[in-house]
């Protein structure tokens, strides 16, 4: 098992009411597993599950993407930049 | 080839993105500014707020500049954009780029906002004139009301 931190912006970080979500996950875990915890863990982010990316190390990444506990991983919402 | 990225939290100086571009073999410089506008669908603005994941954006922006100078035969790219408190009118997003020919700057300008747009982990919050506050995120489904679309976004 190994922890990892998910950093939260925009319309998710004022659902969730904080900036991090800390998450345990089990060795060899993917991004897959993680959105599923992650919502587990917290409800208020679910209306927007259909809709999130995730990156990993600033990166983003697919469902099948390999974690491992030294990585950043941020949920992001679509973007509005411009 | 030349990049220069910013993103900042003071004003946006177009001429300075602008000049930072220029370049003696170049036939064509152009410049885009986004400005923040007054009315989304009827609605009316009072200001902004823009906030970023800095460092992937850097790194989604410096991207955007590495593919635009794979396309096309650019001699410098610029892209500023502003974060933070932004009133109605204000600049905020600045893109300049330099080529030999007008037909690859126009081109090229319009993919590197056109992408950024779809992109770059930067979000916008309107706050409306009636005091609420909404973020922007173009199609996302949420239980109180319908999907976003894009021409709810602000250039």
């Amino acid at each position: 098992m190994f922890e990892i931190s998910i950093q939260l912006f925009a319309v998710a970080r004022d659902l969730a009411g904080c900036k991090t979500v800390t998450l345990t996950l089990p060795e060899g875990a993917t991004v897959a597993m993680l959105r599923e915890k992650l919502y587990a863990q917290v409800p208020a982010l679910v209306p927007l599950a259909e809709s999130m990316q995730i990156a990993v190390d600033q990166e983003y990444a697919i469902d099948e993407t390999l974690l491992t506990a030294a990585q950043e991983v941020a949920l992001i919402p679509p973007v509005s930049g411009g | 080839m030349l990049a220069l990225i910013q993103l900042i939290e003071s004003p946006i100086d177009p001429a300075a993105v602008l000049e930072s571009v220029a370049a003696g073999e170049a036939g064509a410089v152009l410049l885009f500014v986004g400005t923040t506008r007054r009315h989304t669908l009827g609605r009316k603005t009072a200001s902004l707020d823009y906030t970023t994941y800095r460092p992937m954006a850097v790194k989604e922006i410096e991207k955007l500049a590495s593919q635009a100078a794979e396309q096309w035969p650019l001699l410098a790219i610029a892209i500023t954009h502003r974060l933070g408190h932004l009133e109605v009118g204000e600049a905020s997003v600045a893109i300049a780029v330099s080529a030999p020919h007008r037909g690859e700057a126009f081109t090229a300008g319009q993919w590197l906002i056109d992408t950024l747009k779809e992109q770059v982990p930067i979000w916008k919050k309107e706050n409306w004139v009636d005091g609420q506050s909404d973020w922007v995120h173009p199609g996302l489904t949420t239980p109180n009301g319908p999907p976003q679309t894009g021409s709810e976004r602000v250039e």
